[in-house]
């Protein structure tokens, strides 16, 4: 009776069924909380490029969200640096924007102001997203209100080697690109570029950083992701550039 | 004689005490003399991969528990059900199921050991100790002996993979559980002592000797010879 194929089927069937259904009444209870865990840390990466991580890390959900409430205003941009209406920028999804032809695409923007005031700008952080070795990598970059001083970045990956292209996450790859510009001399935007071996000083460079060993690939990868995002942003870079450039005068 | 009369006299035999000798046998000895890991050198994949530090290697090691003690769990009780034809793809998706449970868990209330972890959560599935046990043990016992098979065996594998990641993290890292003991010691000798940590104990080739070198202390100590 056990080895009928009927049996078999029946079985087969029945326990398809009971697991499914525990599947999807998981994934039902928990999205919401597994939502609210994804929106927080996207919350402590922007963060992250503009303050401390161990700051960061010291604090509960609760003070990451008050913190990001009264010091981040938010905006969403087209690829020609106009201002989009009808949207915020944490429901604009990077990864599936990337995806888009150019002109479709929606930019978000966060504007790291002091506690409550957000005329009084600090920095302009951006998301990035590109591609690694092996999947997506992604981050956030923080320039000054000079739009050419990088203030800070924050890096995540997908899924590069650990010990290799993973290593992207860790705070002292990421202190490197700390104080380097985005522009030349001549106000051509050349980003920043990771060069290939490791253990190198470029303390001289301002374009250039040192690289990952082991990891050319990823670092290409973050180059690559870094000058085409901002490429992207140039316009409202550039927009934002001359408005302190009035300012100044 | 009759599967039925078998059947019949080992039910007039007074009940096995709850924690019985043969019971504790089955919890203790995959602990040393038949450890999953340092005998019969399985779950190796992971034992490597997520040791670099105590605080997610024991995550680890809590959803390890917990996968291969409910899957035990289940198998059993399902035991006379199962056609042994399917019962490989039966284990597979009750061990996916129970895996997939971990992880929707993790990403819930904790994502940041969610990241961390990322795959090799995932992986608990491929972990030849989880189907080992069922498909040698759950198959052909009680619900209750499998569960302290289940729990023994997993035992076995957390504690192997805590004392490497204990190492790793204390060598690679100068800490434990993230508590930076090497500055602390650094600092008792004044400001110019600095205890230096070695890069290799990060990288998985670390796990490979520190899990080597177990191996070796253990089986000088058992006399264990693989045969």
């Amino acid at each position: 009776m056990q080895q009928s194929n009927a049996y078999i089927i029946t079985f087969s069937v029945i326990l398809t069924v009971v697991l499914g259904l525990l599947l999807s009444g998981t994934s039902q209870v928990l999205g919401p909380m597994q939502k609210e865990a994804v929106a927080l840390d996207q919350k402590k990466q922007i963060l992250g490029a503009v303050i401390p991580g161990e700051e960061i890390s010291a604090m509960t959900p609760e003070q990451v969200n008050a913190y990001y409430g009264s010091h981040i205003a938010s905006t969403v941009v087209d690829a020609s640096g106009k201002e989009v209406e009808g949207t915020t920028a944490e429901m604009v999804d990077v990864g599936k924007n990337y995806k888009k032809p150019l002109e479709d695409r929606l930019f978000p923007v966060y504007v790291f102001h002091e506690e409550g005031a957000p005329t009084q700008i600090k920095s302009y952080v951006f998301p990035i997203y590109g591609a690694g070795l092996w999947d997506a990598i992604w981050g956030f970059i923080a320039l000054d209100t000079d739009m050419n001083t990088i203030g800070g970045i924050t890096l995540a990956h997908a899924g590069e080697t650990p010990g290799l292209g993973a290593r992207i996450t860790e705070p002292g790859v990421q202190a490197r690109f700390e104080g380097k510009e985005i522009f030349d001399e001549s106000g051509d935007l050349v980003a920043v570029q990771m060069q290939k071996g490791e253990g190198r000083d470029y303390e001289d460079n301002l374009h250039q950083v040192d690289g990952l060993s082991g990891a050319t690939i990823t670092a290409y990868g973050v180059n690559n992701m870094l000058k085409n995002y901002l490429e992207y942003y140039q316009p409202y870079i550039e927009s934002k550039k001359s408005s302190t450039a009035v300012a100044a005068l | 004689m009759s599967v039925e009369t078998i059947e019949k006299t080992i039910e007039k035999k007074p009940a096995e005490a709850l924690l019985s000798k043969r019971r504790r046998k089955l919890v203790s000895d995959p602990l040393v003399d038949d450890n999953p890991i340092t005998i019969q050198v399985l779950g190796i994949c992971s034992a490597l991969a997520v040791t670099t530090q105590m605080k997610p290697t024991l995550v680890m090691a809590i959803s390890v528990i917990f996968v291969i003690v409910m899957a035990n769990l289940t198998i059993s009780l399902m035991r006379n059900t199962i056609p042994s034809r399917v019962r490989i793809i039966v284990q597979l998706a009750v061990v996916a199921t129970l895996v997939t449970l971990v992880s929707e868990v993790l990403k819930a209330f904790a994502y940041d050991m969610y990241k961390e972890l990322s795959v090799f959560v995932g992986l608990i599935i491929t972990n030849c100790i989880v189907m080992g046990r069922l498909e040698a043990f759950a198959l052909g016992n009680k619900p209750y002996d499998s569960i302290l098979d289940g729990f023994g065996s997993a035992l076995g594998y957390a504690w192997i993979i805590l004392a490497v990641a204990f190492f790793r993290e204390l060598w690679g890292a100068g800490a434990v559980f993230g508590i930076p003991i090497f500055e602390y010691i650094s600092s008792l000798f004044g400001p110019d002592f600095k205890l230096a940590t070695n890069g290799l104990m990060v990288s998985p080739v670390g796990a490979f000797i520190i899990l080597g070198l177990i191996i070796w202390v253990q089986r000088t100590k058992t006399g264990y010879v693989e045969n």
